[in-house]
């Protein structure tokens, strides 16, 4: 019997198979399952708390450390985590005899035992994972009485560490680590006091923490959780004197529904809308619009360096990075701040969206900007702190007033007392709400750089596009490279989701030889349709390939897929910015980085 | 946190005992140790060297020293009392011992004395459990330590500064 590590579980194709009995059940499995899944494998769920697997993006939480899934292994003295234990030949396991259901209820008490029972009024009621085994244990009081546990709270722009929730599964410490190579978080201290935070148990805004919330995304308990900014929305949206603004990000639509019950995968556009529209938004517009006019600056960027590299200028910084991901903005500005001036100027979509609100848009309505409120809706907590940034706004008025999650609109609607699945569909309001298929892709990763290619390659070669499905481009692998081909130009693109991935990019284009023109980034695995703001997916990775789908399948549904020929679009530049990368644009639509590396002081 | 700027020769030290070890971060217990030795303790500023060098976040490094009560982010006093808290000396009295250390020379475990001069902490069995409860104070043992014998020892130190 052995504890596995991580590296060692790697199944080989070619190891035998083996018998074991689980339950009475005979199973028959490949070399190195683990009990946990052999035991799915013929139905049996063991409970868990502190593992985690999303399947298909190499991303595991094993430290065995919670007991919550322990078995008994006949012949063995004591109860084995079957999460973290191989199976071997012969092995007789009992999953739920007496032995193991005690065990399992001693340590949720004991895990219970120091752990507040707020639950009423938790921001994680109903969708804890800790909440929900002791609900299925049954567990009606906590016989251990001892010393509670107390740290202080952390607000950060986006994201809430309440940690006297803590269980200590260390997922975020993992995601954090791991997966996105950010290293804001770590286990410090030993013992009763141990607990996960940055160095030197400072607030995470002094941390080199992204803000990309995948701790958030994958915390079992109300540790971790969004500034929550639902009951502002609700005062303003009662306030006469405002025109409030709503925007929606391509991701939320994919999610939203999982909220209510719809299955994973379902795009609920639609009823998003008239739910915006009940809820009293006096206009409901689009992101995606936004993100053409993101494909029509950054689009335009690309080929200008392309040209001016072509013309033989060797200034020029190739590769473009895209710029739309707030995670991986502030993850640069950490990690990479020699490389400054690589990334694309162009603002996110979100901001441009705020930009244009309270210019063009509020010129329209003959409104002065102040007495605008942009709400954005995002399937991402960066966005909190993008919004926040001292360079959006104008006389301290912010371009983006607030940024909701995904998962604050559902509370929001549920909170309004409407019936989401009973909504009809309606269409956005014009006319910052028509967008292009190729914008709605944008919440998937490699949607980007595909909206960027199909106005690119139309510019670049003068020549209508007849395939407008870059395949090449999609998909889930951690890092992909293609190259499309421009009309006899090969353009080498890259394509990296998750911090970890964009790092190893970055190392690449750092070393110089990467060959790259263009590379788009997303810092959560899967792009924004596994955001740190959107529904919980409890490590299900098959959510995550729905909402993927349900982008493309909305693209497809779309008679425009290329963004400059957004009507919208073509008539803001003639009306109000003049041309892509214009003063106008620059001013309003592009953005510089700053160099936030922490640096010793030296003193001489 | 107090916010100390380093001198370069100190970051240069602390560079060297890094490339010591090859930057390798798997050696991050035995540059902790090295460095300890060399500056007395490890601040802040000190580990954030430390982890720009080995390639590890500084989170990780503050989980390492935060771990291990050998590791320290505040400088130990002139003279360190460690009480030993290992079985037999726990048995014998060493809590009381502790406790009027703490009473008397008015500091927590991990704290040093504002004049700079005593420093507190504990230590798991220096083997000598014959001699429980054991006190060391620098490299100076004392045993059969008693409540009544604390003042005596710490008087032994004030007085030599004195002289």
């Amino acid at each position: 019997m052995q504890y596995l590590s991580d590296k060692s579980l790697k199944k080989d194709n070619n190891m035998k198979n083996i018998k074991v009995t689980i339950d009475k059940k005979e199973v028959e499995v490949k070399q190195g399952t683990t009990i946990l899944d052999a035991a799915k494998s013929v139905g049996i769920t063991i409970p868990t708390l502190c593992y985690l697997h999303l399947k298909d993006f190499n991303i595991t939480n094993r430290p065995a450390g919670c007991r919550i899934c322990v078995v008994e292994v006949e012949g063995r003295r004591n109860l084995a985590p079957a999460c973290a234990t191989e199976c071997t030949e012969g092995m007789v396991i009992n999953t739920h005899n007496i032995r193991v259901l005690n065990a399992r209820k001693t340590v949720l008490e004991l895990i219970l035992s120091d752990h507040p029972t707020d639950c009423l009024i938790c921001a994680k009621s109903g969708n804890c994972e800790l909440q929900t085994l002791a609900h299925e244990f049954g567990i009606r009081e906590i016989e251990y009485q001892g010393e509670q546990s107390t740290y202080k709270k952390d607000m950060s722009p986006s994201i809430i560490r309440d940690v006297d929730k803590c269980i200590m599964c260390r997922r975020c410490e993992m995601m954090c680590n791991e997966i996105q190579t950010v290293g804001a978080l770590s286990a410090v201290n030993r013992g009763f006091t141990s607990v996960v935070a940055p160095a030197f148990e400072q607030d995470l805004s002094c941390s080199p923490c992204t803000y990309c919330g995948q701790c958030v995304a994958v915390c079992p308990t109300g540790a971790l959780t969004e500034v929550d900014h639902t009951n502002q929305i609700i005062r303003l949206l009662a306030d006469p004197t405002k025109t409030v603004v709503v925007q929606t990000a391509p991701a939320v639509r994919a999610a939203l529904g999982e909220e209510f019950g719809l299955k994973p995968g379902t795009s609920v556009t639609g009823k998003m809308v008239s739910a915006l529209r009940e809820l009293g938004f006096d206009y409901v517009f689009d992101t995606d619009f936004a993100a053409d006019l993101t494909i029509m600056e950054e689009g335009s960027e690309l080929l200008d360096r392309i040209a001016r590299y072509l013309k033989g200028d060797t200034t020029v910084k190739l590769p473009i990075l895209t710029s739309c991901c707030p995670g991986w903005v502030n993850f640069f500005e950490h990690q990479f701040p020699d490389m400054l001036d690589v990334p694309s100027t162009a603002r996110s979509p979100q901001q441009m969206f705020g930009s244009i609100a309270k210019t063009y848009f509020a010129d329209k309505l003959k409104i002065k900007r102040q007495d605008m409120v942009v709400v954005s809706i995002m399937p991402c907590l960066a966005k909190k702190f993008e919004r926040s940034r001292e360079e959006f706004s104008t006389d301290g008025n912010p371009d983006v007033d607030f940024s909701l999650s995904t998962r604050e609109l559902a509370q929001l609607i549920k909170q309004a007392n409407i019936n989401f699945n009973a909504l009809p569909e309606s269409d956005y309001d014009a006319p910052l709400g028509e967008s292009t298929g190729a914008a709605v892709i944008f919440g998937a990763s490699g949607g980007v750089i595909e909206a960027a290619t199909r106005t690119a390659y139309e510019i670049f070669t003068g020549k209508t596009l007849e395939k407008v499905d870059f395949t090449e481009l999609r998909g889930l692998e951690s890092i992909r490279e293609a190259t499309v081909d421009f009309n006899g130009t090969p353009i080498k693109i890259g394509i990296a989701h998750g911090l970890g991935n964009a790092r190893k990019l970055l190392e690449r284009v750092r070393a110089g030889n990467s060959g790259f023109h263009a590379i788009e980034i997303m810092a959560c695995p899967g792009g924004c349709i596994g955001g740190g703001g959107q529904p919980l997916h409890h490590g299900d990775s098959s959510i995550l390939f729905a909402r993927q789908k349900a982008l493309y399948d909305e693209d497809k549904s779309k008679a425009i897929r290329k963004s400059h020929e957004n009507p919208y679009i073509q008539k803001l530049y003639k009306e109000f910015l003049g041309a892509p990368l214009s003063e106008k644009s620059h001013h309003l639509l592009h953005t510089h980085y700053f160099d936030k590396k922490k640096v010793i002081e030296i003193d001489e | 946190m107090a916010k100390i700027k380093l001198s370069n020769t100190k970051v240069e030290q602390i560079k060297a005992i890094c490339k010591e070890f090859n930057n390798n971060k798997g050696e991050l217990i035995n540059v902790l140790h090295k460095t300890q030795g060399v500056f007395g303790y490890l601040p802040a500023e000190v580990q954030e060297v430390i982890a720009e060098e080995l390639g590890v976040s500084v989170a990780q490094v503050y989980g390492v020293v935060s771990f291990y009560s050998f590791f320290t982010m505040v400088p130990k006093g002139e003279h360190p009392i460690s009480i030993c808290m290992g079985t037999a000396c726990y048995v014998r009295g060493a809590e009381k011992v502790l406790d009027e250390f703490k009473r008397i020379l008015n500091i927590q475990v991990g704290q040093t004395t504002p004049d700079g001069k005593f420093s507190l902490s504990c230590l798991r069995c220096v083997g000598a459990c014959g001699l429980a409860p054991v006190v060391m104070v620098g490299e100076k043992v004392y045993g059969r330590v008693s409540t009544d014998s604390v003042k005596a020892i710490i008087q032994e130190y004030q007085k030599e500064k004195c002289s």
